[in-house]
């Protein structure tokens, strides 16, 4: 047994060595053909598909977001002389843009995509916990995500060309399928009868959400390796353990909420509907149970990317572990106790309305506790203004106005003052779009070196996070003002004197759209001719890094010891080689002076 | 087809394992005591409802015997009087979520109820 | 497909580190023990938790039904109290011991692939197939007292403002329904009437309450299906609550009151609905071992899936522990 030194060893300091791998085999050349990755039970390749699905369904959102934007360029009709078509074109627009978005886009984007392809790397595992339901995950995805943009899809083209796709009756309930809306029979039956498939979509989706949860709480209990106690975890596991206790708790929620609107349309079970008996302000509370956790499915993940990049880049170790790991969890869970703020108008008693409010600025306090945390780890930090990086500061700042404005919507006397006016739209797109799609990026760029073995071009990728960044704030920033002067959201007409704000907007969008294509350009130059990456161009010290880029089929011949997965310092530039190189004395000494925590 | 016994404490403790008693056989009377507690608990859930304690504790009378029966259900056949802490955690978690759920949601649920009542039929209007 | 799985399986025995230092040398490899766990008690304990996690989940969907229930018998005691008089107790508690019964064997079962009894095993499984078939048997018949007795769901309720089954005196009866039940078709029909006289001349479609509002017939107003409802302000409680121990009767319910009384049938159908569906997909997981148990796939080293499945047949018997009191024993 010949002892070859793999490229990066790291800390797993084995006893004896596994002879390594044939040259040059990673997990993208482990296997050929398209049925060796569609039916793949690597979590890394399972992470790849679930990024091309991710990212189809982020430009078909995309491009009805634009669309959606130009019709608001002018009061009136602006694609359709009839103002009824145009109307019915705008509806289901938005309703496509936020289902698509929220459903296949934000939730999955980080989890699934992230945290399928770093999650068991960093946990120095071969694989997730359970690798079929891991695959079934993902088919569960793309059938839902197929059959949902199909359905609504199909509504569009019904709107705008008369093309009528069988069963593709679309949706105009916006993406929360509100009663009565959902349940209407009136002038909306025929519309609205897209709700029942588009309900079937998102059951099939909820499974596939549920299925990374379990997937990756078991995997975070019963695989970490030597070494690695719960106060040893990467932040970004604390994250994802987080975020998978409310895909957890919640998503069944929505499937049963789902299934009882299934039912209401089906065979005419009234619990919500008032014309058969039911009660609309019911399917609120049903929905938001869920759909505010939800909120958190998003932002939980994207926070622990951005624990992860501020970190490394700034090669310092992270300010405050223990709060940011427990400010997670505290998220999670006041999550479930929110939901009420959601429907501050919708006739819920005062006393509920105060208690919810209150609780919404409790969520302040761990959220703030992350932000100042990240700023403190930047603080004389050794900042290298990476694309990575530089999404992540955007994501600071942008989720500070998100937050910030949140505490403005949670606030009940200007709350009902705002309710569905585009200061709501402005606030959530600050947290999802800013924020999480901020994240999401800088994840990207933080990982995409290990995910394809090559580097992507800075100067190209600071244009277009900029640009993006600009673009954002010329959409969003006007639709606060908007917001606050009254303008009501879901509309495709407005009052002449907002036209203004709504040009600026629409501008923006545009700005917002090139910004993106530069990222996606500067990422696809980088897979076809970038540099090549070594395995770890970052200096930083959690497992993944530990392994070579992209990563052999197994991960890790031997499971590896893991040490602090902050310190930096254990990585030092070798000018002469151009290579961060482990210094191993340091390495051992913080993963053996450490108590080591069993984990059983 | 002979029915072999393999004694489970051969197969418990591995040699240098940890995790010695992952294997947990149930013995017979317990599993018999525990299926006539529930017989039982069965029998006093119907028959308490021969007596009326008023609406609100009959509910919780229904939901104690309930209760009892379910952590019966849990700790002995679902075995996890024996397993591993975390499962059970688990398992409370979820109840409390879910009562969680219920409670808020009741705690309103008279405030808007009332604006749902199917709408009465507009007696005869003045002639416009 | 084939050739891909016997990959990936190769690539298994390549993993499959013998000389591991973190392996247990005695070990060997276990048939069962997949790449990526260590030890085969890692891999149970796994499995384990991801199982409980996803009964989490179960618990959770019904969760949602639960909380529909508790609004609804929470907003309208009466209703509930009048309208379970239609379910069978003594066919719900023959149910609740059979559920109970299958848990039992079931769990013995589980007894039996832990000592490596396979005979016994296979009887135990047989077994609790049974108490699944039988519990659904009775689960159908009830189903079809309720469907001949329209007590059905949605519009094939009698209590429904939107029924369209045949008219109650003339449709076919089950000897099932009890006394207030009775009492009841009598107090209806002299509603019905005097609704018809005191309405029937200005009865129009309401346009004027939305959409919300609108009726699902108004597409073909049919004025004759409209029944009208009494006029009284809303959120001023007319109802009149029965002393402590007495029969809530039908006709003494006032008018909003009656016309949630469907809603009680329709909550049954779903909650015991979702639940058989749950009973049956148990069921097939028990075939499913009880296949593999009678051809000796698990012994003390492996009986993960048989754990598991026992797992959930409990959680089956256990919302149904809780569905029981709600639906049939409300007084």
């Amino acid at each position: 047994m010949s002892a070859i030194t793999p490229p990066a060893h790291g800390i797993g300091l084995p006893v004896e060595r596994e002879p390594s791998p044939p040259r040059g085999d990673n997990y993208l050349t482990h296997s050929r053909g398209i049925l060796s990755w569609l039916f793949s039970l690597d979590h890394k390749r399972i992470g790849i598909m679930y990024l091309v699905g991710v990212l189809t369904a982020f430009l078909i959102g995309g491009i009805f977001a634009l669309l959606l934007r130009t019709e608001l360029l002018t009061p009136g009709p602006t694609f359709n002389s009839n103002k009824a078509e145009a109307w019915t074109f705008y509806n289901h627009c938005f309703t496509l843009h936020g289902a698509v978005m929220v459903f296949l886009f934000v939730i999955p984007a980080i989890p699934a995509v992230l945290g399928n392809f770093v999650l068991p790397i960093m946990l120095g595992a071969k694989d997730v916990a359970f690798p079929r339901l891991n695959l079934g995950s993902f088919w569960c995805w793309i059938g839902g995500a197929i059959f949902f943009t199909y359905v609504l899809l199909g509504g569009i083209l019904n709107a705008s060309f008369g093309w009528h796709l069988p069963g593709g009756y679309g949706l105009d309930t916006g993406w929360t399928f509100y009663t009565p809306y959902s349940t209407g029979q009136g002038p909306h039956a025929h519309s609205t009868d897209g709700t029942i498939a588009a309900l079937l979509g998102v059951f099939i989706l909820g499974f596939s959400s549920i299925l990374t949860g379990v997937n990756f709480i078991a995997s975070i209990h019963m695989l970490r390796p030597k070494g690695m106690g719960w106060f040893r975890m990467p932040l970004m596991l604390w994250a994802l353990y987080a975020t998978s206790v409310i895909q957890i708790l919640a998503t069944p929620v929505l499937a049963i909420t789902g299934l009882l609107l299934l039912a209401e349309r089906v065979i005419g079970v009234g619990i919500f509907d008032p014309a058969i008996g039911g009660d609309p302000v019911l399917y609120q509370h049903f929905f938001w149970f869920y759909s505010h956790p939800a909120v958190y499915i998003m932002i939980l993940p994207a926070m622990g990317v951005i624990s992860e990049v501020i970190s490394t880049h700034s090669r310092k170790h992270v300010f405050g572990y223990n709060f940011i790991a427990y400010s997670s969890i505290a998220i999670a869970l006041l999550s479930f106790l929110v939901w009420g703020h959601h429907m501050f108008v919708s006739g819920q008693s005062p006393l509920a309305n105060a208690i919810f409010s209150l609780l919404t600025f409790s969520v302040a306090v761990p959220s703030a506790i992350k932000v100042f945390n990240w700023v403190s780890t930047m603080y004389r930090g050794d900042i290298r203004f990476t694309t990575a990086m530089v999404c992540a500061m955007c994501f600071i700042v942008m989720f500070t106005f998100g937050g910030l404005t949140g505490l403005f919507l949670g606030a009940l006397s200007n709350n009902i003052h705002v309710t569905g006016t585009y200061f709501i739209v402005a606030h959530f797109h600050y947290v999802m779009v800013g924020s999480v799609l901020f994240a999401f990026l800088a994840g990207l760029y933080h990982w995409w070196p290990k995910m394809f073995g090559r580097m992507t071009d800075l100067a190209w990728g600071n244009a277009g996070a900029l640009t993006l960044l600009v673009g954002f704030n010329l959409t969003f920033m006007p639709q606060f003002i908007m917001g606050a002067k009254g303008m009501p959201r879901r509309y495709a007409t407005y009052p002449v004197e907002f036209q203004g704000y709504h040009v600026v907007s629409t501008i923006g969008a545009y700005v917002m759209a090139i910004g993106l294509f530069t990222i996606a350009f500067n990422l696809l130059h980088a897979l076809l001719k970038g540099e090549k990456a070594p395995a770890n161009p970052w200096g930083a010290n959690t497992l993944e890094w530990h392994c070579p880029s992209p990563p052999p089929h197994d991960n890790f011949p031997v499971e590896p010891v893991a040490g602090d997965p902050y310190d930096l310092k254990s990585w030092q530039w070798d000018e002469a080689t151009k290579q961060w190189v482990l210094d191993e004395q340091r390495a051992r000494t913080v993963a053996g002076t450490e108590p080591t925590v069993h984990h059983h | 087809m002979s029915d072999e016994t393999i004694e489970p404490s051969s197969v418990a403790a591995a040699p240098g394992e940890d995790h010695a008693g992952h294997v947990h056989v149930v013995p017979p009377w317990l599993l018999l005591a525990v299926f006539a507690a529930l017989l039982v608990l069965t029998f006093v859930t119907v028959a308490i409802t021969h007596f009326d304690f008023g609406r609100t504790v009959n509910v919780w009378v229904a939901l104690g015997i309930a209760v009892a029966k379910a952590t019966l259900v849990a700790l002995f056949f679902m075995h996890l009087k024996w397993d591993s802490p975390f499962n059970g955690l688990v398992c409370v978690t979820a109840m409390f979520f879910v009562a969680l759920f219920i409670g808020i949601t009741l705690l309103d649920s008279k405030e808007t109820a009332v604006n749902f009542q199917p709408p009465p039929v507009p007696a005869a209007r003045p002639a416009e | 497909m084939s050739d891909l799985v016997s990959k990936q399986q190769a690539a298994v025995t390549l993993a499959g580190d013998p000389f591991s230092p973190t392996r247990d040398p005695h070990h060997g490899h276990p048939p069962h023990l997949a790449h990526h766990f260590e030890t085969p008690e890692q891999q149970y304990s796994s499995a384990k938790v991801g199982m409980w996690v996803f009964l989490a989940t179960e618990l959770l969907m019904f969760g949602g039904l639960f909380c529909a229930y508790s609004v609804y018998r929470h907003n309208h005691p009466e209703v509930f109290e009048f309208a379970h008089h239609y379910l069978d107790r003594s066919l719900g508690a023959i149910n609740t011991i059979v559920l109970i019964t299958s848990s039992l064997t079931m769990a013995w079962g589980v007894r039996c692939a832990q000592l490596g009894q396979r005979r016994g095993l296979v009887l135990c499984l047989v077994l609790t197939l049974i108490g699944g078939a039988g519990f659904m048997t009775i689960k159908t018949i009830e189903y079809h007292h309720k469907y001949v007795e329209h007590v059905w769901f949605g519009a094939g309720n009698r209590y429904s403002k939107h029924y369209q089954g045949p008219s109650i005196n003339e449709g076919p009866f089950g000897g099932h329904q009890s006394e207030s039940a009775l009492r009841m078709t009598e107090g209806e029909r002299q509603e019905a009437a005097a609704d018809k006289e005191m309405m029937a001349p200005t009865t129009q479609p309401t346009e004027s309450f939305g959409p919300a509002f609108v009726d699902p017939n108004a597409g073909t107003p049919d004025e004759s299906k409209i029944k009208p409802t009494q006029v009284i302000p809303a959120g001023l409680s007319t109802r009149v609550r029965p002393e402590v121990g007495e029969e809530v009767r039908y006709e003494d319910l006032p008018q909003f009151e009656k016309d949630r009384v469907s809603t009680f049938f329709n909550i049954y159908f779903l909650m015991t609905g979702l639940h058989g569906i749950h009973v049956l997909v148990g069921m097939g997981l028990i075939t499913w071992i009880l296949v593999r148990g009678a051809r000796g796939a698990f012994g003390p080293l492996y009986y993960t899936p048989v754990d598991l499945v026992g797992l959930y047949w409990h959680l089956v018997d256990l919302i149904w522990i809780f569905l029981f009191p709600l639906l049939y024993l409300i007084h």
